[in-house]
């Protein structure tokens, strides 16, 4: 297995680390020590692994899509996360995270949830191991994807609305990281992506290097070639790009393409492009960029998914964009709802709001015949059906 | 030696801190309640640069911070209205904040300004201890800026050796595992109190968090130098106002 690691203390370049408070310390100081030894070991990747197959769904197929093929006059394939238990990639990393969290003897588990799928993959994982939860989520995000808010409660988890800032995903993860302090000794916090102080960048790549590691196998057996021209991934936090780039960053061919949410346009002050807008700073424990004032305060994003709205990204992204290695583009809020129909029409595949922000960026590229393009559909739009039902009057 | 190491040296017991937000209530009331503590006689002041977001912070704290954002205040601002601080007053002051502000500000710029505008400390608590000694160490030295570094009852003895060898002026005492203004019980973190007195640090300790009447200010006097109150002051300002007959009053509330 090809690996991408950060330096010891967690920095890719100049990015990463862990810039958290002394009363977060011990668990990020424990988490630093034990994560290697515990993801690494035998015990736990076989039960990651088994865990992945028959309760997760893996492997997701990769499905080659005639129909955007010949729209966009390329080979297109579909990496199916939305197919995974609970309909997004996020269950990748909380089962991992889940196993992590009984080997550290945690009695309880916390996280932060934008679009609610990270906090149903979380609340799913912690029902399977019998452990409680409690989601921290922006009351803005409540109203926008309740279904999985009432998922989540199915599932037995507390969900708790972060009414503070934006009432978005910052918000959310700042009231996650006070519960944690509040609760040092036995509590551990999963985090839903590639952001947050060191180990969590890294470890969450591992989890989801998955995908990567799938699409390669199933490109091979395809197409007769493991590499792929392109990869397309929205970008958030990073999490799903992570997973589906890690096995292709060290291949000098496959270009790497991530695609942030531009809201309203990147200069209409609506906007969650952080790397088109960002600087350079801390957010959330881990340097990275930011969009920010010239005064440092962190902004109050924009997007129309709730799992794109967020003012930063993971210090990977901003370490593969500095280098060259990824491309970040963005795509506007209309741009994404017009994919999302399309491939809905084509294909009959409803993706999330966020999955379809990677979708929207095919229209743009210049393509080949043959180029062979991947793109990650992160997951199902199910809990997007409020927002797609306002916007094409269904 | 600086305003905080002279006030260590003349002064052992029942040291009173007060925090407060810059720029809350109003953007331009940070120097007249610096000017009204240091009448009402406590010791030395954390003055808190608001950030959007933080993390260490309980909602009292947080709302005045995001009041004084809007108000208009920012590390740029701070400088220009504590241009004539030490004009009016030698009491102690701290700047306390999170790194980022501080990151666009400049570091070395930030640094200069608090030498050059009397500050005497800070506290910067999402700043690493491996960060602070490679960017910030030998400037802070150079200068006379205190660097002062928390502990919380999670933290273990060998870390608190290494904090007590890095932290300058004093180390702040976290009382309980908690964000600021938790009113989780004082009397719970005996133990952990008395674990501490009992290293014999080279550091006086303040005690804060949670800190808010008489009862609790001795009670955390009882065990170190002194304490800090913070959302409990900010509470004060909020209903009673910025007079200096309010927080006279507040003072004599703890104090008596
Ligand atoms: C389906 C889906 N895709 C993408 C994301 C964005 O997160 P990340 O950038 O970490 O993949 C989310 C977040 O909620 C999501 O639900």
């Amino acid at each position: 297995m090809q690996s991408f690691n950060p330096t010891e203390a967690g920095f890719y370049g100049e990015f990463g680390g862990a810039f958290v408070p002394e009363m977060l310390f011990p668990n990020v100081d424990e988490l630093q020590r034990e994560y290697r030894s515990i993801i690494h070991s035998d015990s736990f990747q076989e039960e990651f692994r088994a865990l992945l197959k028959d309760y997760v769904g893996r492997p997701t197929p990769l499905f080659y899509s005639a129909n955007l093929s010949s729209e966009f006059n390329a080979q297109i394939y579909l990496k199916r996360e939305d197919l995974n238990h609970t309909g997004a990639h996020k269950i990748n990393n909380t089962v991992g995270q889940i196993l992590l969290a009984k080997r550290l003897n945690k009695k309880h588990i916390i996280a932060e949830t934008g679009a609610g799928q990270h906090g149903v993959a979380t609340a799913t994982a912690c029902a399977l191991m019998g452990i409680g939860c409690t989601i921290f989520m922006g009351e803005v995000d409540i109203e926008r994807q309740m279904p999985n808010v009432e998922r989540m409660k199915l599932l037995g988890a507390k969900v708790v609305p972060a009414t503070s800032g934006s009432r978005t995903l910052k918000d959310a993860t700042n009231e996650a990281i006070r519960e944690w302090i509040n609760n040092p000794v036995d509590t551990h916090y999963i985090i839903g992506s590639v952001v947050g102080p060191h180990p969590y960048p890294d470890m969450v790549s591992k989890f989801q290097s998955v995908i990567s590691e799938e699409i390669k196998a199933q490109l091979k057996e395809k197409t007769g070639s493991s590499e792929p021209d392109y990869i397309l991934a929205c970008l958030g936090g990073g999490s799903n790009a992570i997973g589906a780039f890690y096995h292709f960053i060290d291949n000098g061919k496959t270009k790497l393409i991530a695609v942030e949410a531009g809201g309203e346009g990147v200069h209409s002050g609506r906007t969650a492009a952080t790397i088109a807008l960002g600087r350079k700073g801390i957010i959330h424990g881990s340097k990275t960029y930011l969009i920010q004032t010239d005064d440092g305060q962190i902004t109050e994003p924009h997007s129309i998914s709730a799992g794109l709205d967020y003012p930063g990204i993971g210090p990977v992204h901003a370490y593969l964009h500095d280098t060259g290695r990824a491309q970040v583009v963005s795509v506007t809020d209309a741009e994404a709802l017009d994919a999302a129909f399309q491939l809905s029409r084509k294909d009959g595949i409803i993706p999330a709001l966020e999955s379809a922000h990677a979708l929207a960026y095919l229209p743009k590229m210049k393509l080949r015949k043959d180029d062979v393009v991947v793109v990650n559909l992160s997951g199902r739009g199910d809990k997007d059906m409020m927002t797609y039902k306002k916007h094409f009057e269904l | 030696m600086n305003r905080i190491h002279n006030l260590f040296g003349r002064k052992k017991e029942n040291i009173l801190s007060i925090y407060f937000t810059a720029g809350y209530p109003s953007l331009d009331d940070t120097t007249q309640i610096i000017r009204h503590l240091d009448a009402a006689g406590v010791d030395l002041i954390e003055l808190g640069m608001p950030f959007s977001d933080p993390l260490a912070d309980g909602p009292v704290i947080q709302e005045s911070g995001q009041k004084a954002i809007q108000n208009g205040m920012s590390v740029k601002v701070l400088f220009e209205q504590l241009k004539d601080l030490r004009s009016s007053t030698e009491i102690p002051v701290i700047l306390m904040g999170y790194l980022n502000p501080i990151l666009q500000f400049g570091e070395e710029q930030f640094i200069e300004k608090c030498v050059g505008t009397g500050i005497d400390g800070v506290i910067i608590p999402d700043m690493p201890l491996p960060y602070y000694k490679e960017h910030w160490e030998q400037l802070c030295r150079k200068k006379g800026l205190s660097n002062i570094l928390l502990i919380t009852p999670e933290t273990t003895d060998s870390r608190i050796a290494e904090i007590d060898v890095n932290s300058d002026g004093f180390i702040y005492m976290v009382s309980s595992n908690s964000i600021t203004g938790s009113n989780k019980a004082m009397d719970l973190q005996k133990g952990y109190f008395e674990r501490i007195e009992k290293m014999e640090l080279r550091n006086p300790r303040l005690i804060g968090f949670g800190i808010h009447d008489q009862q609790s200010f001795d009670n955390a006097c009882s065990y170190s130098n002194g304490a800090i109150i913070g959302s409990a002051f900010i509470n004060h300002l909020s209903k009673e106002g910025t007079s200096a007959d309010s927080i006279q009053k507040f003072y004599k509330k703890i104090k008596p």
